[in-house]
């Protein structure tokens, strides 16, 4: 029986929140990508299929900035690269579904689907694979669509939405909401400050690979704090 | 003007690749059991890649071309603080707008 406490609502009510993001950031999408000369087609398609923020904003900004198109490609998805480490994340919770869900699942993991629901996983140790797999999609079902349509409708209005609206700090914030909660260790704090610091000694190196090295030594740092925790 | 092909080629590949990237663990590793170590590691994945991606947009926001910005700095600090206390998505996005809004009516 689906009751609005299933895990399915329980994972829409945790992705709903993110439509206040997720809206604006997608209309910014669709206007950025119309100001750059994509066709309404080219913007939406692109959402469709790539299904991440950071790096169609990287791609649509390389590109119109003439970039050699190969860069263009290897830096927006270096971005991405992130979304490898959350797939492997979800994997131990996922991994046993069948080949065809996990085909699904894979298009939809993005920061937020994989945020709440490796939350979600934690607090709900008892949860069967069947519960993992509703909550999953719960949380993608406001989102991945919503991600389109707010770009078809940002390719509408175009250059309507004035600068001083300041859309560019929706994503700085959002993650900031996103990951504070789960600052629950040392070890996560740690691993937190490590990212930090290393990302702003590396903004020297190119086409933002800074952002991933400071992730993995900060992964690194995390996961040491924690074996000597557990040693100790 | 961007050349077309050069668009759909970084469409395509964009999608494709991201596709990829989604799909390497979780579909082709599946239910096969991952070492302890790797796990440890992956734990750690979100709250450090994250605050790797914003904190140069925070001190250094592209939209004001690099240069520190207290309106957004503000911001920051006032979605980490509600954020810190109250463990609400909502609550801080609202802190760090409504303070974004306010420092940059303030600054002018």
């Amino acid at each position: 029986m689906q009751t609005t406490n299933s895990p399915y609502w329980q994972g829409v009510r945790a992705g709903l929140p993110f439509i206040v993001i997720l809206a604006p950031f997608g209309l910014l999408f669709g206007v950025v990508a119309a100001e750059a000369g994509l066709s309404m087609f080219e913007a939406v398609f692109m959402s469709a299929i790539t299904v991440a923020g950071a790096a169609q904003f990287t791609a649509v900004q390389l590109l119109s900035e003439q970039a050699p198109t190969v860069i263009v490609i290897a830096a927006a998805l270096t971005v991405n690269l992130r979304l490898a480490m959350y797939s492997a994340a979800l994997t131990p919770y996922l991994g046993q579904a069948s080949a065809p869900m996990r085909a699904l699942i894979a298009y939809c993991v993005v920061d937020q689907t994989y945020a709440c629901s490796v939350a979600a996983y934690e607090t709900h140790a008892h949860w069967t694979l069947r519960d993992r797999i509703a909550f999953y999609f719960g949380v993608s079902t406001p989102l991945m669509p919503n991600w389109i349509v707010f770009t078809f409708i940002g390719a509408l209005v175009g250059e309507a939405i004035p600068d001083a609206l300041a859309l560019d700090f929706a994503i700085p914030i959002t993650f900031i909401a996103l990951v504070m909660p789960m600052m629950r260790t040392g070890a996560h704090r740690a691993a937190a400050l490590a990212g930090i610091v290393a990302s702003l000694s590396l903004t020297w190196l190119p086409y933002s690979l800074g952002i991933i090295v400071a992730g993995v030594i900060g992964m690194i740092v995390g996961a040491e704090v924690e074996r000597r925790g557990a040693a100790a | 003007m961007i050349d077309k092909g050069d668009i759909w080629l970084t469409v395509l590949a964009l999608g494709a690749g991201s596709y990829l990237l989604r799909f390497v663990f979780i579909g082709l590793v599946g239910d096969r059991p991952m070492p302890a170590w790797l796990l440890r590691h992956l734990r750690y994945t979100a709250v450090a890649v994250l605050p790797a991606l914003i904190a140069p947009m925070v001190l250094w926001p592209p939209a004001t071309g690099g240069a520190i910005d207290l309106p957004r700095l503000a911001a920051a600090a006032a979605a980490t603080a509600v954020a810190w206390r109250t463990h609400s998505v909502i609550g801080s996005i609202l802190a760090g707008g409504g303070t974004l809004y306010l420092g940059l009516w303030l600054v002018g």
